[in-house]
């Protein structure tokens, strides 16, 4: 069983029994996973490669349901709910539960069009409340001065680190209530890496934020807790310094001291 | 000892690129020298001119080139639609166990000699037009239509083609934004994959425009500019295919050999738009 911590903090998913098979795989990449996440906090996934913290991640968005044959099974609560629920609704889920990819993925349109995508997926029309909704999130993401002066330019134009907070001004436009990162610096440089880092420290006051990160420097920065998963297991859920000063479990002791990875 | 084969390589596959440059520009010269007699007595008019009467030794390509442009244009019309509809049908919808058989029979369809398309269209489109449309059956029309059913598979193959080049993880963007399939192919896909589309579409007019066989059996060869489309008709191939054996003339000849002049310059400039415009590699954003 692995040692989770006890959350004070309102809890924004649970993740109970979960477990997670692909397509034509002959074992589960996610084993029987129990996992609080905390409201309004940032919670890092660490683990070594392969150990399923992605297949975790597009668990609570429903994005396996892109592709046919994957197979899962358990609860995965969001506002009492089990979002796993056959009939629930994956439009609205995937609006109150946003996701950021490795890779920066602007839309092949505008800087604003990119912005204004999810907004108009419902809906939105009035171009003032879309003008004053896609400056706020352009500026949440810390990249509206930057921007301001050529809404209209391609966004592939941008460098990559503006790109991957293009993509963040995005997700955050349509307000959701979670945010799911998947090492969404592994393709940025330092600098830009930094920036992003920042950005989401702050995001936090407003959405509860799930983090995969293959750089345990980068979960210790960043987050408050912090999940090592192994072999599609939860090895150990703790408060971040906890995890990385006094982990109770000797796996995780020896991941985070680098004797294997 | 690598280095001189490397060389060789190197030399001979020069020579062969620079023989093929040769080779078009020696057609050409062909073709033009073959055509000066008809320039000379005709000059521009023979664009303009709707007379085809090789009887009078008057020769207007007018109804050839409105023939080819109308039932390549009718083609293009009836084909982009369905094209877009199967490649949106086979790279997003269709289960993958129906992509690959569907995919593959598309593409053994775009292999068919035209010939076949021309007979094919000859017993079996010609009545059913006639009888849904009236007139005798060989007609630009009919000319259009099997024009269409024989670019069709190569349009939706190389569609298909083109938005299978999307990134997974740019269509999952969108749908990680609460689109839906249809938001997805029609914000995402399209969009990312229009040039590659755009540039196969042209790349079928060119076919579609030069296409010979397919059109000669249907079409009926009479040079006469109508705007009924149940009427036979003609185009520059369908001339060429019908005439040449008969060409009595210095004239006459010269004149058909213009026609394939400017069947040539017409095809190239397409095709040259299609490459060069539409089909460059693309700078991959990511
Ligand atoms: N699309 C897939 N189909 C089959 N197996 C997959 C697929 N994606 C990942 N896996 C397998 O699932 C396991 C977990 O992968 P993943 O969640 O991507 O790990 P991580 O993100 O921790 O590196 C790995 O063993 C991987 O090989
Ligand atoms: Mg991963």
């Amino acid at each position: 069983m692995a040692t989770i911590v006890d959350i004070t903090e309102e809890k924004a998913l649970k993740v109970k029994d979960f477990e997670f098979m692909y397509a034509g795989a002959d074992a589960p990449s996610v084993k029987k996973l129990n996992m609080p996440i905390a409201k309004h906090s940032i919670t890092a996934l660490i683990g070594p490669s392969g150990c399923g913290k992605t297949t975790l991640l597009r668990s609570f968005n429903r994005m396996h349901d892109l592709y046919p044959g994957n197979k899962y099974s358990g609860e995965i609560l969001f506002k009492e709910r089990n979002i796993l629920n056959p009939k629930e609704d994956l439009i609205k889920l995937r609006i109150q539960i946003g996701m950021i990819f490795q890779k920066p993925t602007a839309f092949p349109m505008s800087i604003f069009d990119n912005v204004a995508y999810g907004l108009r997926l419902q809906g939105l029309k009035n171009k003032t409340e879309l003008q004053g909704r896609v400056e706020k999130a352009l500026q949440d993401a810390a990249i509206w001065n930057e921007v301001k002066d050529r809404l209209k330019h391609d966004a592939n134009g941008l460098s990559g680190g503006q790109q991957q907070r293009l993509c963040i001004a995005r997700a955050v436009a349509v307000e959701p209530e979670i945010l799911l990162f998947d090492e969404p610096t592994s393709a940025l440089d330092p600098i830009s890496t930094a920036g992003i880092e920042e950005l989401i420290v702050e995001l936090r006051e407003r959405v509860s934020i799930i983090i995969v990160t293959h750089n345990m420097q980068q979960a210790a920065r960043v987050s408050d807790y912090t999940g090592f998963m192994y072999l599609g297991e939860l090895v150990e859920l703790g408060r971040t310094e906890e995890i990385f000063v006094t982990p109770k479990e000797r796996l995780t002791e020896e991941y985070i001291t680098g004797k294997f990875g | 000892m690598s280095n001189i084969i490397d060389k060789i390589f190197a030399n001979s596959t020069k020579f062969i690129a620079f023989g093929i440059l040769l080779l078009v520009a020696w057609i050409f010269t062909v073709l033009f020298e073959h055509s000066l007699e008809s320039i000379e007595a005709f000059g521009f008019n023979f664009i303009t001119e709707d007379k085809w009467a090789p009887n009078l030794e008057k020769f207007g390509a007018l109804p050839a080139i409105y023939g080819s442009v109308i039932s390549t244009f009718l083609a293009m019309v009836l084909a982009v639609p369905l094209a877009i509809g199967v490649a949106i049908f086979l790279s997003e919808i269709a289960h993958a166990k129906l992509k690959a058989p569907v995919g593959v029979s598309i593409e053994l369809l775009a292999a068919i000699p035209s010939v076949i398309y021309g007979m094919w269209g000859l017993f079996y489109f010609v009545p059913i037009v006639r009888d849904i449309f009236g007139g005798i059956g060989i007609s630009m029309l009919t000319a259009g239509i099997v024009l269409s059913i024989m670019i069709l598979p190569f349009m939706a193959a190389v569609t298909r083609d083109a938005m299978n080049t999307t990134p997974d993880i740019l269509k999952e963007s969108a749908y990680a934004l609460g689109g839906t399939k249809w938001d997805v192919v029609k914000d995402i896909i399209i969009p990312y994959a229009k040039a590659g589309i755009i540039g196969s579409f042209i790349l079928a007019l060119g076919r579609a425009i030069g296409e010979t066989m397919a059109v000669t059996f249907v079409m009926g060869n009479v040079h006469k500019i109508s705007t009924d489309l149940t009427e036979p008709a003609t185009s520059i191939p369908v001339t060429l295919a019908n005439e040449f054996a008969e060409a009595d003339s210095g004239l006459y000849y010269s004149s058909l050999f213009e026609l394939s002049l400017l069947l040539l310059v017409i095809s190239f400039t397409i095709i040259s738009i299609a490459k060069f415009y539409f089909l460059r590699r693309k700078r991959i954003g990511q």
